[in-house]
């Protein structure tokens, strides 16, 4: 644990290194950040918005506003942190654009047609009763990503960064340009909406197991 | 307390600390609750478990391909410019550097101009001794510079360290892209000296160039032990001194009012023996 702690907060003061590098003209010194954090900011993305490509738009995005903010940056701050919520915050835009754009393609009840791609991953065979087993049946999966769908932007990043992300309410909050109160309420409101949506079959499959009947 | 609702129970299960405490009794008695909280739990569990395809351990070098050419470059503010700013900013930073260089090549087209004018032109015998000497000047003037330039990467490998304790790897990126430029006009200076016949120069160039091409093809992060062979490398050989030895006295002959051609000769006897 201490190690790790060591093992970021080393990182943490090259991350400050590069961004003082960065901003004395050397643009090379960007790409260290650039290297180090992109993956981590690709999963938040396709988490968000459900597809790779745009999660891939949205890493470049973020990366491309963070060096044109790179002089608002606090020093103190921790670059990855910061990076994270740019691309949260353009991922919102991306997805209600994105919403748009489907209403108008796709105007009443194209049940099943979500637009999301579909995993590889997601399709390996159910094996065994725990969440990870469960959660790679494709039709589970298939619910799942659905039910993300339908929440709103704001819904599914405050989600996202909550129970994916780790991040605090405040973090939220700056997200979501809202206020603490409004980021909590919609956190609750993201998961009450994903229980409505999944539980029946996240319990239907609990039970067919326990009773060794699977779907 | 009575039953908690279940944006208290979400909050509760998110770890959130408002009525922990009364909460967490209330479950330890209720069988409805818990059933309740194992509904949220599972759902939630559920959904962690999601896959997320995995953009490769290349991705961050394929994101900086796609974005490094629409990044503009960031001017510098004048305090960062000042010398010792930094190991690669400032003074010795890449801005610096490229306007240096392009002064350097200016001379040495000043230079080269020089020799081929000579070669089409037949002059009296005093007005090539004339043109001998500012042509000799002029080189004199590149390589003190380019010594001058090399002698500051080799300094700054020397005193290289991680910027802090718990960094595991040094930058020299920036230094070997320095060493890479160095490294053509090493090459031209070294084959004049040699054609003008000035052996101790075109060895002390030649040793430099072999320092240069080390660090030209080290890696762009090295560890403090690579660190220590390049700087042992640099040492063991004497380059620094001599480099610095020769821009000292290349600095003093283009100072010098004296005839060009009388104090090139035992100038260059002294260097020979270096």
């Amino acid at each position: 644990m201490k190690r790790m702690r060591q093992s970021v907060e080393a990182t943490g003061d090259s991350d400050a290194i590069a961004v003082e590098r960065t901003l004395a003209g050397d643009r090379d010194a960007f790409r260290v950040l650039v290297e180090r954090h992109s993956r981590n900011v690709f999963r938040l993305a396709y988490r968000m918005t459900g597809n790779q490509h745009d999660a891939e738009e949205v890493v470049q995005e973020a990366f491309l506003r963070a060096y044109q903010k790179l002089e608002q940056f606090a020093a103190r701050a921790n670059f990855g942190t910061w990076v994270y919520r740019i691309a949260a915050n353009y991922a919102i835009d991306r997805m209600r654009q994105r919403k748009s754009e489907d209403a108008q393609r796709e105007p009443v009840g194209r049940a099943g047609e979500d637009g999301i791609e579909r995993d590889p991953a997601s399709l390996v065979a159910d094996a065994a009763p725990s969440p990870e087993r469960l959660a790679q049946s494709e039709q589970l999966a298939n619910h799942m990503r659905r039910a993300l769908n339908e929440l709103t932007p704001a819904e599914r990043t405050a989600f996202v960064m909550r129970h994916w992300g780790g991040s605090g309410i405040e973090e939220i909050a700056e997200a979501l340009k809202s206020s603490s109160s409004a980021a909590k309420n919609t956190v609750f409101r993201s998961v009450q909406k994903l229980r409505r949506s999944l539980e029946p079959f996240v319990e239907r499959r609990g039970q067919a197991k326990a009773m060794g009947t699977e779907l | 307390m009575k039953h908690p609702n279940e944006e208290e129970l979400i909050a509760y299960h998110g770890g959130e600390v408002l009525q922990r405490g009364a909460i967490a009794e209330h479950l330890t008695d209720c069988p409805e609750c818990r059933a309740e909280l194992e509904r949220v739990d599972a759902v939630l569990a559920a959904l962690s478990a999601m896959p997320v395809p995995d953009p490769g351990e290349d991705y961050g070098q394929r994101v900086w391909q796609q974005i490094a050419s629409r990044l503009p470059e960031k001017r510098a503010p004048w305090w960062k410019l000042v010398p010792g700013g930094g190991l690669t900013a400032g003074w010795f930073g890449p801005r610096r550097w490229a306007a240096v260089a392009a002064i350097a090549a200016v001379v040495l087209v000043a230079f080269m101009a020089g020799r081929f004018t000579k070669r089409t032109t037949l002059t009296p015998a005093g007005a090539d001794a004339a043109a001998e000497r500012v042509r000799e000047r002029v080189l004199i003037m590149a390589v003190g510079e380019h010594l001058g330039r090399s002698e500051m990467v080799l300094v700054e490998l020397a005193n290289a360290q991680p910027l802090d304790t718990k960094q595991k790897q040094v930058n020299i990126s920036a230094e070997r892209r320095r060493a890479e430029d160095l490294l053509e006009e090493n090459r031209l200076y070294r084959q004049t000296a040699l054609e003008q016949g000035d052996v101790g120069l075109a060895d002390v160039l030649d040793e430099l160039e072999r320092v240069l091409l080390d660090v030209a093809h080290s890696p762009q992060e090295v560890t403090p032990a690579q660190l220590e062979t390049i700087r042992q490398h640099i040492e063991g050989r004497g380059i620094l001194f001599k480099v610095r030895v020769v821009g000292k006295e290349l600095q003093q002959r283009e100072e010098s009012p004296t005839p060009a051609a009388k104090q090139n000769g035992s100038t260059k006897q002294e260097r020979n023996k270096t």
